[in-house]
């Protein structure tokens, strides 16, 4: 061969790692689910019986839970960079434990619909509190695999596998855990904008 | 299957793909993910043949499977063209197979809406969707873009265990005592929501809704994994303006899947929550049996919506798998480029575009606004551009070619056939005032079988034909394939285009009978020609299975490149092992299709070879590039 032919250098795959296009074209199906439910929300609020109600308030609370935990994540991300293993666990702890007091949350936000009589399904139900029920439901069912991973994550950081050079699982773990966070402002705002 | 016969050779391949496996690969050069998987050269069976993650026995998986679910889905489907063809004729003989369903002589009314659901069903999701780019984007996609496998093996193995999960229950519904879902395979409520209106809709349409959402997910961890190994894995020099077309018509496949599959899986789930937790998200105002149900507010045609979101982006998943891989063969077997690589491209991008903004051309007697059904009309008649545009190239490919006359290669010429007969149709049905005529006639089911269902198994079996060498490491036998291409192509005519005729005469689909109606009874003779013709097609079927199984173990030897071809696949070993070159992976210096290049010594140029090495066929930019 002759040494002087040579390739056309394009970087091939974006520059990422093939583990983080994975969890990107995931997110993009997930982002699927939940357009279609938010599209079907608009689609039959228009056609009419639809019974409009009140969110309940800890829904903000629950939303400021989640925008924390996403900000402890962030700094347990940085301090990774810079090699701070300490506070990497801390800020992943403190992220799981966000986590699941928003999912808490969710649960209570529950009963309030229901002690509001917004129920998910029989006689006195209406479709637009079955959708309310269906968005989180959904949603907090992704954010379970977001805790699953983030569990992941901080064990990896106690067996030293987390570090300035091995940023994908916690980089990974956090775009996820980000998505998760933007999908309930959006399912939130879509709420607060659309009753 | 048949690596038992080569075995000496694929460890071989393994051993040495072990050694030189971490060889300098663009691509992983931040991953640790592949390393191991090269490693292990004495696997137990189950995890070489079995729970196997090496994506060219997934293929595998994938098509065997496939090809079960097709004997079942033309089993019924001759079941109830038996039905259709002699309606007064008895069923008697038929009660050892189909016990209670046979009443005193007749098939059960119930049963033969199974019977239509369940063949939709099982052809469409099962056979053509996974058993047709589940095996060959499982197949080529590595081995043409020149990675050692998928992005994900353990993900791609899940991708066929869920499948394999998926099937279990849907085969296991057709058992049913109530007999498995019959509402049609678009399952629309509030027919399938409740478990009262049809015996079908009751644990048959549970298990099928279940079995669907293991199939959704077996197709997003299967679609993913396709998209990132042909965005990361491309080995050196492979652009994507140098991938083969079957690579593009994969990858475009699998964004479309993992785009479209999530909304059937939200679809599903509503209707879920309908049938088993008392929402009414698709259901409103029924009375059964002179009862009022409780369900208020819901909307059936908002299921419709969500349903055709996946459903249309649906019929281009099955049909552009076959259109890349008929582009391939044709190009091989006519020893020419492909006509317009670019403009294959290109139609190929703009159908996968169109195929989410038309899905509510499936809805036009729904009572929609006009104007938006002539918006819909309008993006629907648009896809004739891309589509003329594959078939002119198609055309333009085979035109004074040097042809060969290979099995895979008529199949593809009957392809492009029976996609320019269906097609046709398809404009008159994009047109929202002769659609309401047509409607839900036999029109309809003529229209979609020629343009993607016959089309997309003339693919497979173009497919099958054509990379049995590579999977195998035999040859399938010709003059069986040319029995089976002609019984099928004749027969697949025979069947569909009288079918035009009682569709336009008004005979509507998934009647179990028009022996009530005096002005059909002239068609009762035709009817009886197309179950004929159908039964005769599906008997010629297995001419093809018997050629398959027979030649995986007693084939002729295949040599290392049988047709000739450019591509990479065909550089590796005659059975490679897991990790498909046993030393680096070749580099890729041209596009797929240098075939019967002027002032080449042989008339076709492998993408592997530097032009520095074809002087004397070089044209003037690539011979500034080999200087």
């Amino acid at each position: 061969m002759n040494p002087i032919e040579t390739f056309s250098e394009k970087e091939v795959g974006l520059g990422w790692h093939p583990k983080r296009v994975l969890l990107i074209l995931l997110m993009v199906s997930s982002t699927m689910i939940f357009a279609s439910l938010t599209s079907g929300f608009i689609v039959r609020r228009d056609e009419g019986n639809w019974r409009e109600f009140d969110l309940p308030t800890i829904m903000l609370l629950n939303t400021i839970v989640i925008a924390l935990s996403s900000i402890a994540l962030q700094w347990a991300y940085s301090s990774a960079k810079k090699d701070e293993i300490g506070r990497v666990k801390i800020g992943l702890a403190i992220t799981l434990g966000l986590g699941l007091v928003f999912l808490v949350g969710q649960w209570l936000c529950w009963g309030d619909l229901v002690a509001g009589r917004t129920f998910f399904g029989g006689i006195d139900a209406n479709v637009s509190g079955s959708f309310v029920y269906v968005l989180m439901g959904m949603h907090a069912f992704h954010l379970l695999a977001g805790l699953i991973f983030l569990a992941v994550v901080l064990r990896r950081t106690f067996n030293y596998q987390v570090h300035s050079r091995a940023l994908l699982s916690i980089g990974n773990a956090s775009i996820l855990w980000h998505f998760l966070g933007a999908l309930w402002l959006y399912l939130y705002l879509f709420l607060l904008l659309n009753h | 299957m048949s690596d038992m016969s080569a075995k000496p050779n694929l460890s071989a391949g393994v051993q040495t793909a072990g050694g030189v496996g971490t060889a300098p690969v663009s691509h992983t050069e931040h991953g640790d993910a592949h390393h191991d998987e090269h490693e292990h050269h004495d696997q137990h069976w189950l995890w070489k043949y079995v729970f196997s993650q090496d994506h060219k026995v997934i293929g595998k998986q994938f098509l065997i499977t496939g090809i079960f679910w097709a004997i079942i889905g033309g089993t019924l489907s001759s079941l109830f063209r038996l039905q259709l063809g002699w309606p007064e004729g008895t069923m008697e003989w038929l009660t050892p197979v189909l016990g209670k369903w046979v009443e005193g002589g007749k098939l059960n009314p119930e049963f033969y809406l199974a019977l239509v659901t369940m063949h939709g069903t099982i052809m469409v999701f099962f056979v053509l969707t996974a058993g047709l780019s589940g095996t060959f984007s499982n197949f080529l996609i590595p081995l043409q873009v020149g990675a050692r496998d998928m992005a994900s093996g353990f993900m791609n193995m899940l991708s066929y265990w869920f499948f394999f999960l998926s099937s279990l229950i849907m085969f296991f519904s057709l058992f049913l005592e109530t007999g498995p879902a019959a509402s049609g395979w678009t399952i629309y409520p509030p027919l399938s929501a409740l478990p009262q209106a049809i015996p079908g809709s009751g644990m048959g349409m549970t298990m099928w809704l279940v079995s669907m959402v293991f199939f959704i997910v077996s197709q997003l961890l299967g679609g993913v994994n396709y998209v990132t190994t042909v965005i990361n894995l491309r080995t050196r020099g492979m652009s994507m303006s140098k991938l083969p077309l079957t690579i593009w018509a994969f990858f475009l496949t699998a964004i479309l899947g993992i785009l479209s599959f999530p909304v059937l899986f939200s679809a599903a789930l509503l209707l879920v929550f309908d049938r088993s937790f008392g929402t009414s998200f698709f259901l409103s105002d029924i009375y059964i049996a002179g009862q009022a149900l409780p369900n208020q507010g819901g909307s059936p045609v908002l299921f419709q919506h969500l349903f055709w979101f996946l459903g249309h982006p649906e019929v281009y998943i099955v049909i552009m798998p076959a259109m890349g891989m008929v582009s391939e063969i044709l190009a091989t077997n006519a020893r020419k480029p492909i006509f317009g690589y670019r403009a294959m491209i290109g139609s190929l991008i703009g159908i996968s575009l169109l195929s989410f903004v038309v899905w509510a051309h499936h809805m036009f007697v729904t009572g929609m606004n006009p104007f938006l059904g002539s918006v819909f009309m309008f993006l629907t008649l648009i896809i004739a551009v891309p589509s003329g545009v594959k078939v002119f190239n198609w055309l333009a490919t085979l035109w004074r070619g040097n042809i060969r006359f290979t099995t895979a290669m008529l199949f593809s010429i009957g392809f492009v056939s029976l996609f320019i007969s269906g097609g046709l149709t398809g404009i008159i049905l994009g047109n929202a005032t002769l659609d309401i005529q047509m409607h839900n006639t036999y029109f309809v089911v003529a229209h979609f079988h020629l343009v993607m269902g016959s089309s997309a198994f003339f693919g497979l079996f173009a497919g099958v034909y054509h990379w049995f060498p590579k999977m195998f490491g035999r040859m399938m036998d010709e003059k069986l394939g040319y029995i089976h291409f002609w019984l099928t192509f004749a027969g697949v005519y025979l069947v569909f285009l009288p079918m035009h005729y009682i569709g336009i005469a008004g005979f509507p689909r998934r009647y179990y009978a028009w022996t009530g109606f005096d002005s059909f009874s002239q068609f009762a003779d035709m009817n009886k020609f197309i179950s004929v013709a159908a039964i005769i097609a599906f008997a010629a079927q297995f001419i093809f299975i018997f050629n398959f199984f027979y030649s995986i173990f007693r084939g002729r030897r295949a040599t290392q490149n049988p047709w000739n071809s450019t591509t990479l696949e065909w550089t590796t070993p005659l059975v490679p092992g897991h990790g498909n070159w046993p030393g680096e992976i070749p580099a890729v210096y041209r596009w797929p299709y240098d075939y019967s290049k002027p002032g080449s010594e042989t008339d076709f140029i492998p993408q592997n070879v530097p032009y520095s090495q074809t002087q004397s066929s070089n044209l003037p930019y690539e011979q500034e590039l080999a200087d």
